[in-house]
């Protein structure tokens, strides 16, 4: 019996050390994690929309309560002002869900530019709605107060050709994207007021 | 004392060079070495949880009971392999994206439940991170060694850096899972031949 003892004696501190320890590492590095995931994920679609800005938009992100889940926006900075804010949404493509950063001017409430983060789509195929940027520049421009459909459905967007479906999918992400904007919009300008930059570049 | 430890740490980088002499750690050696980045991330992981849980596991070997030695083991190795995933993807994320489920199952490699068994458990703090440190940069010699043949003829460049030029013609084959066993092969055959003399 009290060999017993100390055989489960000798695991459990084992392991509760070790999961201390671990606890302790994981909070130590999650924030730089976070910002890693981002910059590697996102940060290429990031770079593209927000061209020119002077801040690092990764670093100057933050949450917005968006019903039960919380939103990631992040911010651009041009001639000094927070004027950029990108939010990713997703819509259904052709294999899974397409994931569309869009980035939305807030001083005029227009598409500034979008960029695919994710997608499972036909390489070769489905895949040029990420990589033809003759596809992706007809968002910009786009009023928030629209909503946009491909021209097969009516609407204003010429969809990469074989490619309808991921073009739809893209379109449907955008259209997500807008109508959370326009429902975050408040609590976001009340965030910007407060704006100040972490790291500026000059 | 010193003198021993020295020879500790000496015998890990010729005489048990981990994948050619005592033929461990076979499967990141085969899978990760398309690169020599690679292969030194790997190495570096690999130095640093070997080094780590040698010390830890022969500071506390005379607390833990023999039966649930090696579960004991396991806890301390895996402690340090998830510190080195989580410092990977805070620090190198793209090198941490390349090594993928290799760092992981750095946890289940023989070479660190085997030196913990056959070493850590019976010697003192100091020979152990000799041994730790000598067999762990072994290893990494040996995985650069092996990637550096690799990608040089493979994708005709070193570290990144072309070597023959834009003319060469890389030998794909060496890159691919094949190209692997046949180098590792050639290389544990020449390894015999210099202990046969």
């Amino acid at each position: 019996m009290r060999d017993i003892l100390k055989l489960f004696l000798a695991v459990t501190i084992f392991s509760a050390i070790s999961g201390g320890l671990l606890a302790f590492v994981r909070s130590a590095t999650q924030a730089r994690i976070e910002y890693q995931q981002l910059k590697f994920v996102k940060g290429p679609t990031l770079k593209e929309i927000m061209k020119g800005c002077q801040n690092d938009p990764i670093v100057d992100r933050f949450k917005v309560k968006c019903g039960k889940k919380e939103k990631t926006i992040f911010v651009g900075v041009f001639n000094g002002k927070p004027k950029v804010i990108a939010l990713e949404a997703f819509g259904k493509g052709f294999h899974g869900d397409i994931g569309v950063m869009v980035g939305i001017d807030v001083t005029t409430d227009k598409i500034l530019g979008i960029g695919v983060t994710t997608h499972g789509e036909t390489p070769g195929v489905g895949s040029r709605v990420k990589t033809d940027p003759s596809f992706r520049t007809q968002f910009k421009g786009v009023s928030v107060n629209e909503s946009v459909k491909v021209k097969a459905d009516g609407g204003q967007i010429d969809a990469v050709t074989g490619a309808t479906i991921s073009s739809r999918g893209v379109c449907k992400a955008v259209n997500n994207a807008l109508a959370l904007y326009k429902k975050l919009k408040p609590e976001i300008l009340k965030r910007l007021k407060n704006f100040k930059s972490k790291k500026l570049s000059s | 004392m010193v003198k021993r430890a020295v020879n500790e740490f000496v015998k890990g980088l010729w005489e048990e060079i981990p994948p050619f002499r005592l033929v461990l750690g076979l499967c990141p050696t085969l899978a990760v070495t398309k690169t020599v980045e690679n292969a030194l991330g790997m190495g570096m992981a690999v130095i640093f949880v070997l080094t780590c849980s040698n010390v830890i596991v022969s500071a506390v070997r005379n607390l833990i009971p023999k039966q649930v030695r090696i579960a004991c083991f396991i806890v301390v190795i895996a402690t340090f392999v998830t510190i080195v995933e989580l410092v990977m993807q805070a620090f190198t994320y793209p090198l941490y994206l390349k090594l993928g489920i290799f760092i992981p199952l750095i946890v289940v490699n023989c070479i660190l439940l085997g030196r913990a068994e056959a070493f850590a458990s019976k010697n003192g703090v100091i020979y152990s991170l000799a041994d730790g440190l000598g067999i762990g940069i072994g290893y990494t010699l040996a995985l650069s060694a092996l990637a550096s043949i690799r990608e040089i003829f493979g994708y005709g460049t070193f570290y990144h850096i072309s070597v023959f030029g834009p003319s060469f013609k890389p030998f794909s084959f060496m890159v691919k899972a094949p190209g692997a066993f046949v180098c590792l092969g050639l290389m544990l055959c020449i390894m015999n031949m210099f202990k046969k003399k």
